[in-house]
């Protein structure tokens, strides 16, 4: 048998013998996806929202059902039995014909919303966008959307992917705390709220800003948009609060939260696309790729990605404020010292804290230092020589690039529809540029860290194997060495499967572990 | 110098690693089992499929080469120690300056009647995953012949794949020549838990031929005849030194090696399971197939090999493990027998999967030992509690520096306390919160 078979089984590897009750859940869900199939082809159904509880009661029953008893079946234990067998989770041809749905799905939502149902130019909605019409309207008082229909299916799947989960993981605290967070704040922050605050302000119907108050700058790309600024600022206490949070969110409250707890407190804990990946991904996390060379790829496209946001951020705000006292605070004079303060601050923390801590690798921070110094130096050129278009690019242009490239295809069509393919995290260790400042910020100085338990390691790979952010855990944890890595997002799945019990989270910068080796190489 | 290693498992590899880190010596290192190194003790994730054979690698193809450190897929035959040459079975040779020996494990078979028979194996390397996988096809049941740690993961193997399994365990509860009466029957229990058909106080009498050389069923001391298309043979290991014996390289049980892992021959050393040592430190057994000890050896025997003088020293005795869904950790002096000169507080969770017992000196009160069952606890604390004689009483009110179990979860040591104050009449507190600060600065030598 050759070594680098995927499926390393003769033996029938599938002795999943399904019995009654989860081919009974497995039944109930899959009578909801045809509910949904139904509607999408625009053949009528009983509408007055009765087709859609049924729908969504089909679904989270379903799932309840079968989760319930493929995991309370056993004894509480790791349950990965069996996963590198299955096509769905090794990359396989169910694997690959899922992904193919979901990423179908995405460009038909982003880029053809027309044909899922949404009705052109006040036309009414059909089809499946139609079929959350009833649900949309007791909400807010409004037709669904194509993302008000895409709303309710994400928060659905957290959920029901997320009780799922706590199944699984019946016997880790941590981890049934940690998806209760994330599908807490799915269903309240990310869509209940954000959907009822529209409807008690049906006056605001048309100055449309985001109500997710756990959405920020850079993940919320469009937060400094004018429209949106502008919808803030006109969107009453509500939304004055939005822009005062929002600003607080990226310059205090979000540092302070990395450095005490890690990025987790986001990554793994609050945010949505986390959430997704957490709860729907998780059958998909061992597929994330661990070698040195994706890892070094990693870099380099996360970190562009964040430098061109942050560059699109810029140069869209310039581009409308004014030369004189106008409507907004700022001025282009006053917002240009206030970018090159930024920017050469933040160069000097950088400098300061790495000679402090010595966390990040030299070359690290005078890139970015550099390239603080170098946007510093542009705009200031830009201002001096009276340049319309700061940092010499077309504000318009790159915006739309980075909405279109970034924000639809990268973290929605990819982000997503990848899953089966490159695991759950593809976005978030590749695309996600919050996930890159708070892996900058976590590299930095946050107190986060996996302590490894001495010379407990046994080189397994179950921590490397099941990391959704493909990190080689094993290789910091034979050694003996705490894990302090920049994507770590603070799972926990690693010192969950660890079967010697070597790896724990903790928030401390105190050195506990020592390396395994016994003999001291720098005499 | 070319540095010849006879083994890739983690005794060799370490050794490869640290001599590459001291010296630029050239280093060859050769196996017949497989062409990388790969954790030996994760070979049942690769069946269960919690994994990938790959995924078992712990260093990426590259790292050789990388290190310069060359790989080679041959099978020794003989070695001449006298002009310093291996023989491979290919028939080719290989010159050596120095010499480790690290060739691991063989499967113990005690002369049973049909040991010989298609689809009787044990498991210990690559190939013997192989053969369980490729008689596992439509297998009826299994049977295994051993209660110790390679018996109760291939009996989780086969639960995997839903495989019904029969264990039969010579002694009354799993383990308990090793584990203490309580841990014993805990993981007994649980065994029983996962649907395994355990039979304790059962030997195997025979195993029967069906006629065409296959293994169709065992009968065991009780008379008894079970049918089965696979027997794993899991009744321990022994050093892998056939080829080895009747040479000028001297021999019992193992490769008799001194402090510094050298064997009677100049310039060949030996490390890991095929290792038996002339004096063992005290408490140690001579031969001890451990991961860590081979990784401790490894890295020994580097620094002996590069020159630098260090004895083995394997500090206190620690192990690890896993019965199905229960993680086992053990740190020093912890016996199945509680010898007279010892006491021992033993706390277990009302649902009966977890476990703390701390094992210490009836009249001096020193902490001897830590044995865990369902709890994680930190090795660099409890080495400390017993390499510093700490007292029980001193143990029991800091116990919280010791937990190593995942944020949120449920703690016990408070419990374990009240036990204590039961027991002796006693009022100990236990002093609240682990932070990792505290266990810094416990570590650092801060506080008592």
């Amino acid at each position: 048998m050759k070594l680098s078979n995927i499926s390393f089984s003769l033996a029938n590897p599938h002795p999943r013998q399904l019995d009654g009750i989860q081919k009974l859940g497995l039944g109930l869900a899959a009578l909801s996806l045809l509910l949904l199939i139904v509607a999408l082809l625009g053949i009528s159904l009983p509408s007055g929202g009765l087709t859609l509880a049924v729908a969504m009661g089909l679904l989270l029953a379903g799932m309840l059902i079968y989760a319930r008893r493929t995991y309370l079946k056993g004894p509480a234990g790791i349950k990965n039995n069996g996963v590198w067998f299955s096509t769905l989770t090794n990359g396989g041809l169910w694997g690959w014909v899922f992904g193919i749905f979901i990423t179908g799905f995405y460009v038909l939502l982003y880029f053809f919303p027309a044909t899922l149902g949404l009705g052109a130019d006040g036309a009414p909605n059909t089809g499946l966008v139609a079929l959350f019409g009833p649900l949309s309207r007791l909400l807010k008082g409004q037709p669904a959307s194509q993302w008000f229909m895409y709303g309710v299916l994400y928060t659905v799947a957290i959920l029901v992917m997320g009780a799922k989960f706590a199944y699984k993981y019946r016997h880790n605290r941590y981890q049934l705390i940690r998806t209760g967070s994330v599908v807490f704040f799915q269903t309240a922050f990310a869509f209940l709220i954000p959907e009822l605050m529209e409807g008690l302000n049906s006056n605001l119907a048309a100055r449309w800003f985001d109500k997710d108050m756990k959405n920020m700058w850079p993940l919320d790309y469009d937060f400094f948009d004018k429209w949106h600024i502008d919808n803030m600022l006109n969107g009453g206490s509500i939304g004055l609060f939005m822009f005062v949070l929002g600003l607080l969110m990226i310059f205090v409250i979000s540092p302070f939260l990395t450095y005490r707890y890690g990025k987790r407190w986001y990554c793994s804990w609050v945010c949505g696309c986390g959430g997704l990946a957490e709860t729907a991904g998780d059958p998909f996390r061992q597929l994330s790729d661990k070698s040195l060379a994706a890892w070094r790829l990693e870099r380099w496209i996360i970190h562009s990605v964040l430098l061109l946001s942050v560059v699109m951020t810029i140069a869209v705000v310039y581009s409308y404020l004014g030369v004189g006292p106008g409507k907004y605070y700022l001025t282009r004079r006053s917002f240009t010292w206030i970018i090159v303060g930024l920017m050469v601050g933040a160069g000097l923390v950088l400098v300061v804290l790495q000679r402090r801590y010595q966390r990040l690798r030299r070359n690290m921070v005078y890139i970015m230092s550099g390239l603080g110094a170098l946007i510093a130096v542009v705009i200031l050129i830009n201002h001096f020589s009276g340049e319309r278009d700061i940092l010499f690019v077309k504000a318009a242009s790159l915006r739309s690039f980075y909405g279109f490239y970034i924000g639809a295809i990268f973290s929605g069509v990819i982000g997503v529809g990848f899953y089966p393919l490159f695991g759950s995290r593809v976005w978030c260790r590749f695309g996600c540029p919050m996930a890159a400042l708070l892996g900058i910020q976590q590299r930095l100085f946050s107190r986060f860290r996996i302590t490894t338990n001495g010379g407990q390691c046994i080189s397994c790979g179950n921590c490397s194997t099941y990391c959704e952010m493909g990190i080689d855990v094993r290789w910091y944890a034979q050694r003996g060495q705490d894990v302090i890595r920049a994507s770590c997002v603070g799972c926990g799945i690693c010192s969950a499967v660890c079967p010697r019990g070597v790896l724990r989270l903790e928030n401390s910068s105190v050195e506990i572990a020592e390396p395994t080796s016994f003999i001291d190489f720098q005499r | 110098m070319h540095i010849v290693i006879l083994g890739n498992g983690v005794a060799g590899i370490t050794a490869a690693r640290f001599i590459r880190k001291q010296s630029s010596h050239r280093i060859t290192v050769i196996s017949a089992e497989t062409e990388h190194f790969f954790s030996r003790t994760a070979l049942m994730y690769v069946y269960m499929g919690h994994m990938r054979y790959e995924d078992i690698k712990p260093y990426e193809d590259w790292f050789w080469k990388k290190n310069r450190i060359d790989l080679q897929r041959a099978y020794v035959e003989r070695i001449d120690f006298e002009t310093k040459a291996l023989f491979t079975k290919e028939g080719h040779n290989i010159r050596y300056d120095k010499l480790l020996l690290a060739t691991g494990s063989a499967t113990n078979k005690f002369g049973w009647p049909g040991q010989q028979l298609a689809g009787v194996r044990g498991l210990y390397s690559y190939p013997d995953l192989e053969y369980m996988e490729q008689h596992s096809q439509g297998l009826q049941r299994a049977v295994i012949v051993g209660g110790g740690l390679i018996g109760i993961e291939m009996a989780e193997m086969f639960c995997s794949r839903r495989i019904p399994v029969t264990f039969l365990v010579r002694e009354q509860s799993y383990w308990d020549m090793v584990l203490p009466p309580e841990e014993s029957a805990m993981a007994s229990r649980h065994i029983r838990e996962h649907g395994v058909d355990l039979r304790l106080a059962t030997e195997l009498k025979e195993i029967v031929d069906d006629g065409t050389g296959r293994a169709c069923a065992v009968t065991t001391s009780h008379g008894e005849r079970i049918e089965c298309g696979y027997v794993g043979l899991t009744a321990g290991v022994h050093p892998n030194i056939g080829f080895l014996k009747n040479t000028a390289l001297e021999t019992d049980r193992g490769i008799l090696v001194d402090s510094f892992l050298q064997t009677n021959i100049p310039d060949v050393y030996a490390a890991g399971d095929c290792v038996q040592l002339r004096e063992p430190p005290p408490g140690r057994r001579a031969v001890e197939a451990v991961w860590y000890v081979a990784r401790m050896m490894g890295e020994t025997v580097a620094c002996n090999i590069c020159g630098r003088q260090l004895a083995y020293d394997p500090g206190i005795w620690f192990n690890s493990a896993k019965f199905f869904d229960i993680e086992y950790q053990v740190y020093g002096d912890v016996r199945a027998q509680l010898p007279e000169h010892q006491a021992s507080l033993y706390w277990e969770h009302p649902e009966g999967r977890k476990s703390i017992r701390l094992v210490y000196d009836k009249s001096k009160g020193h902490i001897l030992g830590f044995n865990l069952m369902g709890v994680r606890y930190r090795q660099e604390v409890c080495e400390k509690w017993i390499r510093e004689q700490a007292h029980i009483e001193a143990v029991l009110q800091n116990l919280d520096l010791a937990n190593f179990d995942p944020e949120f979860n449920e703690t016990c040591e408070a419990e374990v306390v009240a036990l204590y104050n039961r027991q002796t009449g006693q009022g100990l507190q236990l002093m609240q919160g682990r932070s990792p600060e505290a266990v810094g600065r416990f570590l650092k030598g801060l506080v008592f």
